[in-house]
């Protein structure tokens, strides 16, 4: 009796694990770490703010990880499931930041976010990624410094904004000497650190070298001080509202930027910017970036085409736009080859995944978890847009920890 | 660090230096005379007055607009009927504010800071759900953003002409109206003993409301005058609260001569610092001296006698 029904439990016992063994066998291999899958859905997460100073800039990216994720969609999905987010808003305030990433890893599950805009809101968040083993997919071009196992950059960092942009300024302009100009936080400092160390390898001149509140609005004296020093080049990395006082200004001071005599460059203003600063104020100035809307390639021809028809005719796409929604796509990719949503899968996975079809043309992700990506300039028009005019040759290699530029 | 330079360039840069001053005077001026109406002759601390003057911007941004769709041939007078509807509308915004949300505050003036700060929030959220959270691009007529060279390196910015111009004007009617006319001596009398002048027969609150007003459409026009030389968003009234409250607090809540010498000092203050040095390091510079003198004379440059 008692040897029966021991037997009859073993063979309970089998008979259910086979059972769940087999309903499940797919199932448990792409999610073993119990994340938000189910047989047809995934949920990611979107973490912008959508409130807040940070809006203006930030709505760009919700706009293209959305339209991204309608499109894996639309192709049948990640794995044969659909893509499914939840969206939370990040307030422009770094602390909520934190608290709403956690909330998307702890209680949403979710199994990639893409998100944060500022570097401020990206090292709020960074510990919580860290923690709980997420995976965030960061758009924005920042100032370097950093290499988290739990991000993937897909902005440009400094170096990749900056160096060949002074390279071609020198040769093209042959410009001697520089003023860099800057808002006053890390970003623009940084990257004018990188900027003044490759000057002045190159055996260039830095003239001067400012920084501005966040948030100034007169930019009379500094203008002044401009005109006293005659630089070849302006270099500036001013932001936000300030941007507009500053372009405004330089334009009203007589300095018209389509004038060959003054060359401005800067790594701040995208499309996006222009709309605010208007494209008869900065007409003539030179940004480098990697990504611009007039890119003309089949690529990023029916982005803008798909771009425009979920977000109207007017609507203008900036560098920052288009790096949020590789996020997307690049996540897509790495969770394909790796066969499973597990974030060190994903992680493993990630090197090495390439993207043929991004708007900026061919992309590569670099084992310090950044792109590869090309340099460009544009030079900006009245209409708000950009003509390119120069491309790297190569895609420049990332290099979040530049040697002897810091 | 001038041995560089010739004498020329030394004097063409002091003096484009000098209306560098003069322009971030008017421009303090502007910006701090709606609040300094209501502050001081209210005793209102009103934390939306940059809110108001986003309206202005925003207001004048639709009537670019319409002038650029509808009536092309006259765009680049827009400006002007752009200005007197922005102070209309801010006018009446403000008038409305007054009737619902200020007149129940007035014996509690901690509570009207509160209030108008959340007023602030609430705008500044209506103006992304309208407008959208994207900056919009205001389009100055050309002939305002040029400059006229006087010499190699003297260039006068004529939007900054205009906005000194503006400030004159302004001013000038802010002072007929205050100390000359009728309704200025209405409003002196209710600032100086409220039961005393509703005794006499003047309809305080009538007054209160038409004061509010005033200094929310002076908002509006500062506003709608700074498209020229700054950003239109919705949190851009931000960035000028801060120097608004010091131009004002620094002179003397209740005075509008306060204001404007308190303007002139911190104007010519910070631009010949940030000739000198850094901007972060001059605006360090002048928050401390303000402080300090503040800590020193609390009631600011110029203090009104009152009998209390």
């Amino acid at each position: 009796m008692i040897f029966q029904k021991s037997i009859s439990r073993v063979f309970k016992l089998t008979a259910i694990a086979g059972l769940a063994l087999g309903m499940n066998s797919t199932f448990a291999e792409v999610n073993t770490t119990g994340l938000a899958v189910t047989d047809d859905t995934v949920t990611v997460g979107i973490l912008h703010s959508v409130t807040g100073t940070m809006a203006i800039s930030e709505t760009g990216s919700v706009q293209a990880e959305k339209l991204a994720i309608k499109q894996i969609n639309e192709m049948g999905g990640v794995l044969g499931r659909q893509i499914e987010y939840i969206q939370e808003d990040g307030a422009s305030d770094w602390p909520t930041f934190a608290e709403k990433s956690k909330k998307l890893l702890v209680n949403d599950k979710v199994a990639a976010v893409f998100g944060c805009w500022t570097s401020a809101s990206r090292k709020a968040v960074l510990p919580v990624f860290e923690q709980y083993n997420g995976m965030l997919y960061y758009p924005t071009f920042y100032e370097g410094l950093e290499q988290s196992p739990n991000v993937i950059y897909t902005g440009q960092e400094a170096t990749q904004q900056i160096l060949a942009g002074i390279d071609w300024v020198a040769k093209e302009k042959d410009a001697k000497t520089f003023y860099l100009l800057g808002s006053d936080y890390i970003w623009p400092r940084t990257s004018n650190k990188i900027a003044r160390k490759h000057i002045e390898k190159l055996g260039l001149k830095v003239v001067g070298e400012e920084y501005y509140p966040l948030g100034h609005t007169q930019f009379n004296s500094v203008i002044n001080k401009i005109k006293l020093k005659k630089p070849d080049v302006i270099y500036a990395i001013v932001v936000g509202g300030s941007n507009v006082a500053f372009y405004k200004q330089l334009k009203a001071a007589g300095i018209d930027l389509t004038d060959d005599k003054y060359t401005l460059l800067t790594i701040s203003v995208t499309e996006d910017e222009i709309l605010g600063i208007g494209g008869e104020n900065i007409e003539g100035a030179y940004a480098a970036m990697k990504y611009f809307q007039s890119l003309d390639n089949p690529n990023n021809k029916s982005f803008v085409e798909a771009f425009k028809e979920e977000y109207g005719e007017d609507i203008v796409i900036g560098d920052v736009t288009q790096a949020a929604y590789l996020g997307p796509w690049l996540w897509k990719a790495a969770v394909e080859k790796a066969g499973s949503f597990d974030i060190d899968k994903v992680r493993a996975a990630s090197p090495g995944i390439e993207l043929t079809t991004a708007p900026e043309g061919y992309v590569k992700v670099h084992e310090n978890h950044h792109l590869w990506s090309k340099t460009r300039i544009g030079l900006a028009k009245r209409d708000g847009q950009y003509d390119v005019i120069y491309e790297t040759e190569g895609l420049m290699e990332p290099d979040p920890f530049p040697k002897g530029y810091q | 660090m001038f041995s560089d330079y010739s004498s020329t360039e030394l004097i063409s840069i002091f003096a484009m230096q000098g209306f560098a001053g003069l322009i971030l005077f008017s421009v303090f001026v502007l910006m701090a005379l709606g609040l300094a109406i209501i502050f001081g002759q209210m005793g209102v601390i009103n934390m939306a007055h940059g809110e108001f003057m986003i309206l202005g911007a925003y207001v004048t941004f639709l009537i670019s607009n319409l002038f650029a769709d509808f009536m092309p041939a006259i765009f680049s007078i827009y400006f002007f009927i752009a200005m007197i509807v922005a102070f209309f509308v801010c006018g009446a915004v403000g008038a409305f504010v007054e009737w619902s949300i200020i007149r129940h505050l007035y014996r509690r003036p901690l509570d009207t800071l509160l209030a108008t700060w959340g007023l602030s929030l609430i705008l500044q959220q209506l103006y992304r759900t309208v407008f959208g959270a994207r900056e919009v691009g205001v389009t100055i007529p050309d002939w305002m953003m040029g400059s006229i060279p006087l010499t190699d390196i003297i260039e006068i910015p004529l939007n900054g002409v205009f906005v000194m111009c503006l400030t004159l004007i302004i001013t000038l009617a802010v002072y007929f109206l205050m100390f000359k006319s009728r309704f200025g001596g209405q409003v002196r009398a209710v600032v100086q003993n409220r039961p005393m002048a509703g005794a006499v027969g003047i309809n305080t609150e009538k007054v209160d409301r038409i004061t509010f007003a005033l200094g929310c459409g002076i908002a509006g026009i500062a506003g709608s005058a700074f498209t020229m030389i700054g950003s239109t968003g919705p949190t851009s009234g931000q960035l000028y609260i801060v120097d608004t409250f010091l131009v004002v607090v620094f002179g003397g809540a209740a005075s509008l001569l306060g204001t404007i010498a308190s303007a002139f000092t911190i104007s010519q203050a910070q631009s010949t610092m940030e000739f000198f040095l850094s901007g972060s390091m001059s605006k360090v510079l002048t928050l401390l001296t303000v402080v300090i003198i503040l800590m020193i004379r609390p009631q600011g440059l110029f203090a009104l006698k009152l009998r209390k």
